[in-house]
């Protein structure tokens, strides 16, 4: 016999060895479905899982050489990448996780994100004192921010929100509120995916339309009112538009100056860190619109309480974003 | 399986790196497709079974002005289902959707295994910006333009979307016979399928397979008992 005809027989020899072990992968492929579903949670096949990653690692490389184009490599290869992928699932708990996001990651994404904070924080200021000086200045530009009807019922000599309740219900006014304040979140750290052009357009002219309305509505006599409508939710919700702001030119810069990542690598890295911290903003947008359904547009909440109430949801934002919300739990002493 | 799309390679603790087929734009628009049937049928159901609710007659229509209770029972219910089905069903499922299975997809992380909450909570967030300007338009495009086919919300996230494997084994493997492994997978398919398939498409791909497999033994195969002798030749060679 040939040196040829040695090598297929003995090929093929091979293959009908590796080919008795198909039992062993489909026993393991059903223990990885049984474990990845959470069918079961038998110590036994989590220790029997191990060793068949280690089998079907040895037979699938044995399968890539001799039958490469077959469906039993194909078979192999899809056994052995849920083996992979079972094994190495960590553990997730809904409140454990959510305890970590809150205690440990937010505080982390803040501090790692305070350059960007300062900075949106600071272009934001400057937007609404850039807003303010125009229509100050030229008070029929008013009309590039506002609508017709807001500007209509502030040259009344009323405010649009005196009687909102009456027309909206706190509960559907506070959840339209939130959602709309929410996707604005949303949508000004994603448009940092713009190079952080979208962010800077979205922080623009939040500040830009707020500075105005203020303006316009202090010509009218009525920015004290104002004021006292916004404080109540205002604190958190102007607070959270340039957290936001962070986010998003976090993500910015991640593109615009990848460093020694990749562009791709450092994009994923900053979205994914920033990211965090849209959860934080996410659930104070909860709050801050409840306050701005319940407490802001009600007229029997005096000016006090309004500034109590903003000021200590503003000081729990702030115990949130730091990590002193929830603190850690002490280590026990030595010896004790 | 597309063969055009590359594989992610996935270093183990074993040296075998774990291979997964890349999903191109046809399945994951076909996943997307099926899933986006499933959230608007599933929040037009429920609106339709709230709205009935809340009514307490056969009509659908809002109220003049809403209460928080129309809002609280059918609309936020409905937009609960429609926004957060993909986060939700994707977490509960590792990756997977309704979709997904159907097209024979899932999504995973780069390490091979199930994305975690927070990466699933980015990848849908990006939503937003891959839906611009309208028909996931951007998402399409990154799909098409990027080697692994990752819209914005996978670059986002670190995710991939992959085929699953799903191969049927061979049933047995003759050694003492000519056929190499790839050989007797086509001709023990081709008899598993052999009472399925017309007699002429089947007695022509038996044909096929003997001028490939056995060179010999492919003619001289005609007559009313052509189809019994064609499948006796494929067992013979399979050695079944």
């Amino acid at each position: 016999m040939s040196a040829r005809g040695n090598g297929a027989a003995r090929e093929r020899a091979l293959t009908a060895s590796l080919l008795t072990r198909t039992p062993l992968w489909r026993d393991a492929e059903q223990r990885a479905r049984r474990l990845s579903g959470g069918r079961t949670d038998d110590a036994a096949d989590a220790t029997r899982m191990a060793d068949d990653y280690r089998m079907l690692a040895h037979d699938l490389a044995r399968a890539r050489t001799l039958m490469p184009g077959t469906r039993t490599r194909e078979y192999l290869e899809a056994a052995y990448a849920r083996a992979h992928a079972t094994l190495h699932h960590g553990a997730w708990h809904a409140g454990s996780a959510l305890l970590v996001l809150a205690r440990d990651e937010i505080p982390a994404a803040v501090a790692e994100l305070m350059p960007y904070i300062v900075w949106s924080t600071v272009i934001f200021v400057l937007t609404v004192a850039a807003g303010y000086a125009l229509v100050h200045r030229y008070p029929e530009l008013i009309a590039l921010f506002a609508s017709p009807d807001l500007i209509a019922s502030v040259e009344h000599g009323r405010l649009w929100t005196q009687g909102l309740l009456n027309i909206v219900p706190s509960s559907v006014l506070s959840v339209q509120i939130l959602a709309n304040n929410i996707v604005v979140s949303l949508f000004a750290y994603c448009a940092g995916f713009f190079f952080g052009l979208g962010t800077l357009y979205i922080l623009g002219l939040n500040g830009l339309m707020l500075g105005a309305v203020f303006a316009f509505v202090g010509q009218h006599g009525l920015g004290g009112e104002l004021l006292a409508f916004i404080v109540p939710h205002g604190c958190v919700e102007l607070s959270v538009m340039c957290l936001s702001g962070a986010a998003g030119a976090a993500v910015g810069e991640a593109l615009v100056r990848p460093g020694q990542a990749s562009r791709s690598e450092s994009f994923r890295v900053a979205a994914l860190r920033s990211g965090k911290l849209l959860v934080a903003c996410a659930l104070l947008l909860v709050g801050a619109g409840f306050i701005e359904g319940f407490v802001s547009p009600d007229p029997r909440f005096p000016l006090w309480s309004r500034v109590a109430i903003g000021v200590v949801y503003w000081i729990i934002m702030l115990a949130l974003l730091s990590g002193r919300l929830i603190p850690r739990a002490r280590a026990p002493a030595d010896g004790a | 399986m597309s063969r055009n799309a590359p594989d992610l390679a996935v270093d183990s603790v074993t040296g075998i790196d774990v291979s997964l087929a890349v999903a191109g734009p046809g399945a994951r628009s076909y996943a997307f497709i099926v899933d986006w049937h499933i959230r608007l049928v599933l929040a037009l159901a429920w609106y339709t079974f709230g709205a009935l609710i809340y009514n307490g007659r056969l009509s659908l229509a809002a109220p003049a002005s809403p209460p928080g209770g129309w809002f609280a029972l059918v609309v936020l219910p409905a937009a609960a289902i429609y926004f957060l089905y993909h986060y939700v069903l994707e977490l509960a499922m590792r990756g997977r959707t309704p979709g997904k299975r159907l097209a024979g997809v899932q999504l995973v992380a780069r390490d091979g295994g199930a994305p975690n909450a927070g990466a699933l909570l980015t990848r849908n967030v990006f939503r937003l910006i891959d839906s611009l300007p309208l028909c996931y338009g951007v998402g399409l495009l990154a799909v098409t333009l990027t080697r692994e086919h990752l819209r914005i919300g996978d670059m986002a996230a670190g995710t991939l979307l992959v085929y699953e494997g799903g191969a049927a084994l061979p049933a047995q493997f003759n050694a003492a016979g000519t056929l190499d492994a790839a050989g007797m997978e086509i001709v023990q398919e081709l008899l598993a399928r052999w009472p399925s398939l017309e007699p002429g498409a089947r007695a022509a791909l038996a044909r096929q397979a003997l001028a490939r497999y056995a060179p010999g033994d492919d003619g001289g195969v005609s007559g009313p008992d052509a189809d019994e002798a064609l499948r006796q030749r494929l067992e013979r060679l399979a050695g079944v």
